[in-house]
C-alpha cells in the first residue's frame, strides 16, 4: 500500500458526497406533483376579461382537450411564455387563460400588444380561484382533458422544447383517448 | 450601452482570470521571474474589469433600466435607492457578479499586502485565486448573465423580494460573501504551499491574518443573518437550522476550528496535515454552501432562484476545485514533516481535543442538512431534519467543548503539570458551579438546563479573569495594561480573550431565551389590554399606512409596566404594491437584558386582531456575543507581530533588492 493511501480518505469522502448530490440534482423538483393531477378541475365561475358580463366556467373545458394558463401583466416570466403561448395556438391547441390578480385595462392592452393566443380569459381579480388550483406563482399551464379532469402541471415559463417534448405529446395522446 | 459594457468587461476579467490562473503558477515551477510578476497586475486589471461590470449592474438598477432582464425581475422604480442597491445582490445572478467581485478584492488586498512573502509563494497563492475566478465568471458568463437584455422592455419591474427590503438583509450578503471568498485566500495558501512542498510556520503565519479576517467577516455575516430573520419573519426566532443558514455555519465552524490549529502549527510547528486539511474543508464548505443555496438541490425558505443546469455547472466546479486539491494533498500529505512533540497533557492536546469535536458538530450539520437529500436518494422516503435534531447534537457536543475552552488559555504549550493547573482552575471551577446551582435550584428540574449553561458560561468567564490576572499580576494599573495590548504577541491575546468572552455572553443569551421567554397568541379587541409577564399591553388599533412602495395596517400598541410607559410599539402588515403576499414586520422594543416583541397576525370580526407578543430575555446578548467573537478576530489579526516579521525582514535586506522593492511600490 503506498504511504498517501490513508490520505485518500478525504478525497474518497468527497467523492462520494459528490455522487450524492449528482444524484440530489436529478430530483427535479419541477416534477413535485401537485395534488391535483387526476383530479377534476375545481370548480370556477367568473367574469371573462373582455366581456364582463360572460361568465368563464369549467363547462367550457368539457369534451375538448384544454390548456389553462394562469398569467398577469405584472410577471415578467409570462411575458417570456408569451410568444411560445401564440405559437402553440397557431398549432390548433385550445387555451383558455386565468388572469391572476391582475387589472382590466393593463390586461387587455397586453393581448392588444403582444398578441392574444387565448379563447377567452376568466378575471380573477382578487385571486380566489388561483387558490383553489393550488398556484403559487406565475406563469402555470394546466393541461386538463375531454372529461374536464386534470393530467398535468407546467410551472413556470414554457419553453418550446417543453412544448414540443411534453406539452404537444400530452395533447395528442388525450385527444386520441376516449 | 452600459450594460453591455459591463458584459464586455467581464469578459475581459475572465480572459486576464485565465492568464492568471496559468503563466505565474509555471513561471513560479520553473524560476522565470518575468511570469511570477505577472500575478500581481493581473489580479489588479481583474478588480477594475470587476469593479466596472458591479457598477454598472448597479447603475441599470438605478436607472430603472427594465431592457435588463435581472433589473426587470428585481427592480422596482418605487423601491427606495438602498434597497435598489441591494437588489443588484438580492437574487443568483447579482449575487454570483458580488462574489466574483469580492474574490478580486481579496486578490488585490493579497497583492498590495503581501510584499515581503517570497515571490513565488505570491505568484502561486494568486494563480489558484486565479483558477477560482476561471469557475465564477464562466459560471456567470455562460449559465447566469446578469446583462442579458429583455426585449419589448416592461414599464415596470417585478420588485425584489419583499422580505429581502431589509436593511440588515442588504448588508448581510456583502458580509457573508466576504467571509465566504476570503477563506478562498487561506485555501489558496494551503494549495502554494501544498505545490512547493513547503508546510512550515512561516505558511501558518502568513495565512493567519487572513484566515482571521475572512472568519470574522463570515462570523459578522451569520451574525446580521440572524438578527434579520428575528426582525423580518415575525415569530420571534433567531436561527432555524435552515439548510442556507448551515451553509454558512459549516465553513465558520471549520474556520473556527483552523484560526485555532494555525495557531498550533506557528507556534509549535505541530498539526501541520490537519491544518492544511482544514484550510482546504473551510474553503470546500463555502463552494459546497454556494452549491447547495444556488442548485435547488435542498428546497429552503431561500431559495429564490434555484436551477438544475447552474447546478450541474457549480457540481462540475466542485468536483474540479475540491476534488484536485485533496488529491493533491493525498500525494503531498505523506512527506509534510511531524512537527514539534507535545504530551498529553498540553495547551496542544486541548486544542485539538476542540478542533475535534468543531469538526464533529461540522459533520453532523451536514448530515442533518444533507439527511433529507439521502432518504431521496435511497428512496427512503421524504424527511424533514428539524429543529430538536440540531439542538440536540448542539447540547450534546458544545458542554465539553466549553470545559476545553476554558481551560486551554491556562495551559502551557508542550507539557502541563496536572497539579499546578488543577489549582490554578480552582477558584473558576468553584465559581461556576456555585453559579450552576443558583440558577438551577429554585425552580427545580426545569432549570437544569439554564443551570449548566450557566455554569459553563461563568467557567469561560471565570478562567479568562484568572489568564488575565496571571499574565498581568506582575505589571500593575492601566499603563502595564495599555503596554502588554501593543506588544508583540499582546493584540492576538486579548483578541482570543474578547473572542472567548463573546462566546460566554452568547451562552447566556441562548440559554435565557430559549428556557424563559414568554410568548401569548392572543385575540385583542381596541383598547383591550392584556398583561404578560407584568408588561401591560395596550392595543390601540390597526390604522392604514402609505409607505414608498408597499400598503401598510399599522396597529399600535402601548406598552407599560408599574403605570410607566415603556415603549409605543407599531407591528405592521404590508402589502407590496408588486406582490401580493403580505409581509409582516414585527414592533419591537429593545432592550439589554429582554426584548418585547410584538407581530401582527390576521385581521378578524368586528375591528378586533390577533396578536402575537413576546417578552424575550437576553436574546440581544446572542448577537452581542455573535459581535464580541468577530471583533476577537479582528483584533488577533492586527496584532503587530504579523507586521513585525515584515518590518524585520525588509530591513534585513541587502541594498539591490531594497531599492528592487522600492522599484515595485512606486
Amino acid at each position: 500500500m503506498p504511504a498517501y493511501a490513508r490520505y485518500l480518505a478525504p478525497l474518497l469522502a468527497f467523492l462520494a458526497l459528490t455522487a450524492l448530490l449528482y444524484k440530489g440534482l436529478s430530483i427535479n423538483p419541477r416534477t413535485i406533483p401537485s395534488p391535483l393531477i387526476d383530479k377534476p378541475a375545481p370548480a370556477f365561475r367568473l367574469p371573462a376579461l373582455k366581456h364582463p358580463e360572460q361568465f368563464i366556467s369549467n363547462a367550457d373545458f368539457q369534451g375538448k382537450v384544454t390548456l389553462l394558463n394562469v398569467w398577469a401583466t405584472w410577471c415578467v416570466a409570462c411575458r417570456q411564455e408569451h410568444q411560445n403561448l401564440v405559437q402553440l395556438r397557431k398549432q390548433g391547441v385550445r387555451i383558455y387563460g386565468l388572469n391572476y390578480k391582475d387589472k382590466r385595462p393593463a390586461a387587455e392592452q397586453w393581448l392588444q400588444q403582444f398578441g392574444n393566443p387565448y379563447i377567452a380569459n376568466a378575471f380573477d381579480a382578487d385571486g380566489r380561484v388561483g387558490i383553489n388550483w393550488g398556484v403559487y406563482g406565475t406563469p402555470e399551464t394546466f393541461v386538463i382533458d375531454k372529461q374536464g379532469i386534470i393530467r398535468h402541471k407546467y410551472i413556470g415559463p414554457i419553453t418550446l422544447n417543453a412544448i414540443q417534448n411534453e406539452i404537444l405529446p400530452l395533447v395528442k395522446q388525450l385527444r386520441e383517448a376516449d | 450601452m452600459i450594460p453591455e459594457l459591463g458584459h464586455f468587461a467581464l469578459i475581459l476579467a475572465l480572459c486576464l482570470a485565465v492568464v492568471q490562473a496559468i503563466f505565474p503558477l509555471i513561471g513560479s515551477l520553473n524560476r522565470t521571474p518575468s511570469w511570477t510578476a505577472m500575478a500581481r497586475p493581473l489580479a489588479y486589471g481583474q478588480f477594475v474589469f470587476l469593479a466596472f461590470a458591479f457598477a454598472a449592474l448597479v447603475h441599470a438598477f438605478l436607472t430603472d433600466d427594465f431592457s435588463v432582464l435581472y433589473v426587470a425581475q428585481n427592480g422596482n422604480t418605487e423601491m427606495p435607492t438602498i434597497y435598489k442597491v441591494s437588489a443588484v445582490w438580492g437574487a443568483h445572478e447579482g449575487s454570483l457578479l458580488l462574489w466574483a467581485f469580492i474574490l478580486s478584492i481579496w486578490m488585490i488586498a493579497v497583492a498590495a499586502f503581501t510584499r515581503s512573502l517570497p515571490d513565488e509563494m505570491v505568484a502561486r497563492v494568486l494563480s489558484v485565486m486565479g483558477m477560482i475566478s476561471i469557475g465564477f465568471l464562466s459560471f456567470l458568463l455562460f449559465t447566469s448573465n446578469p446583462f442579458a437584455r429583455i426585449f419589448p422592455a416592461p414599464l415596470q419591474g417585478a420588485e425584489l423580494n419583499p422580505l429581502l427590503q431589509d436593511f440588515g438583509l442588504a448588508i448581510h450578503p456583502p458580509m457573508l460573501y466576504m467571509g465566504y471568498v476570503g477563506m478562498s485566500v487561506a485555501f489558496s495558501f494551503a494549495i502554494a504551499a501544498l505545490i512547493g512542498g513547503k508546510l512550515d510556520n512561516a505558511w501558518a503565519r502568513w495565512s493567519r491574518p487572513w484566515t482571521l479576517v475572512a472568519w470574522m467577516f463570515l462570523g459578522t455575516g451569520i451574525v446580521l443573518g440572524s438578527w434579520w430573520a428575528y426582525n423580518e419573519l415575525g415569530w420571534g426566532g433567531w436561527w432555524f437550522w435552515d439548510p442556507v443558514e448551515n451553509a454558512s455555519f459549516m465553513p465558520w465552524l471549520a474556520g473556527t476550528a483552523l484560526v485555532h490549529s494555525l495557531a498550533v502549527t506557528e507556534k509549535r510547528g505541530a498539526f501541520k496535515r490537519w491544518t492544511v486539511l482544514l484550510a482546504l474543508l473551510a474553503f470546500s464548505l463555502s463552494l459546497m454552501g454556494t452549491f447547495l443555496v444556488r442548485s435547488g438541490v435542498l428546497t429552503s425558505v431561500h431559495a429564490f432562484a434555484s436551477d438544475p443546469a447552474r447546478g450541474m455547472f457549480i457540481l462540475v466546479f466542485l468536483m474540479v476545485v475540491i476534488g484536485s486539491s485533496l488529491l493533491l494533498y493525498a500525494l503531498r500529505a505523506p512527506s509534510i514533516s511531524r512537527g514539534g512533540g507535545f504530551d498529553a497533557l498540553s495547551r496542544e492536546t486541548l486544542l485539538l481535543g476542540n478542533n475535534l469535536i468543531l469538526i464533529v458538530i461540522t459533520a453532523l450539520v451536514l448530515l442533518g442538512t444533507l439527511a433529507p437529500l439521502i432518504y431521496d436518494a435511497f428512496n427512503w422516503g421524504k424527511i424533514s431534519v428539524g429543529f430538536p435534531w440540531f439542538s440536540t447534537m448542539f447540547i450534546t457536543f458544545t458542554p465539553l467543548m466549553i470545559l476545553l475552552m476554558g481551560a486551554a488559555p491556562l495551559t502551557r504549550w508542550k507539557h502541563q503539570d496536572g497539579g499546578e493547573l488543577l489549582r490554578q482552575l480552582r477558584l473558576a471551577l468553584l465559581l461556576s458551579v456555585a453559579a450552576a446551582i443558583v440558577v438551577a435550584l429554585p425552580f427545580a428540574a426545569d432549570n437544569g438546563a439554564a443551570g449548566v449553561a450557566v455554569g459553563l458560561s461563568v467557567w469561560l468567564l471565570t478562567t479568562l479573569l484568572t489568564s488575565a490576572w496571571r499574565r498581568l499580576r506582575h505589571h500593575g494599573g492601566i499603563s502595564a495594561l495599555i503596554a502588554d495590548f501593543s506588544s508583540r504577541g499582546g493584540r492576538s491575546y486579548y483578541g482570543m480573550w474578547i473572542a472567548h468572552l463573546g462566546v460566554a455572553i452568547f451562552i447566556i443569551g441562548v440559554t435565557f431565551v430559549t428556557q424563559f421567554d414568554i410568548r401569548k397568541d392572543v385575540r385583542m379587541s381596541p383598547a383591550q389590554e392584556i398583561v404578560v409577564n407584568g408588561y401591560r399591553f395596550r392595543f390601540d388599533g390597526v390604522t392604514p399606512r402609505q409607505g414608498p412602495n408597499y400598503v401598510a395596517q399599522r396597529g399600535t400598541i402601548h406598552v407599560s409596566r408599574n403605570g410607566h410607559e415603556v415603549a409605543v410599539l407599531h407591528p405592521e402588515k404590508r402589502t407590496y404594491n408588486m406582490k401580493s403576499r403580505p409581509m409582516t414586520e414585527a414592533g419591537i422594543d429593545v432592550g439589554l437584558f429582554r426584548d418585547i416583541y410584538v407581530s401582527l397576525g390576521e385581521p378578524l370580526k368586528g375591528g378586533d386582531w390577533a396578536l402575537r407578543l413576546y417578552y424575550k430575555p437576553m436574546v440581544r446578548w446572542i448577537w452581542l456575543g455573535g459581535l464580541l467573537t468577530a471583533l476577537g478576530g479582528l483584533l488577533s489579526a492586527s496584532d503587530p507581530r504579523y507586521r513585525l516579521r515584515v518590518l524585520a525582514k525588509v530591513t534585513g535586506r541587502d541594498v539591490p533588492s531594497n531599492t528592487l522593492a522600492a522599484g515595485e511600490q512606486a
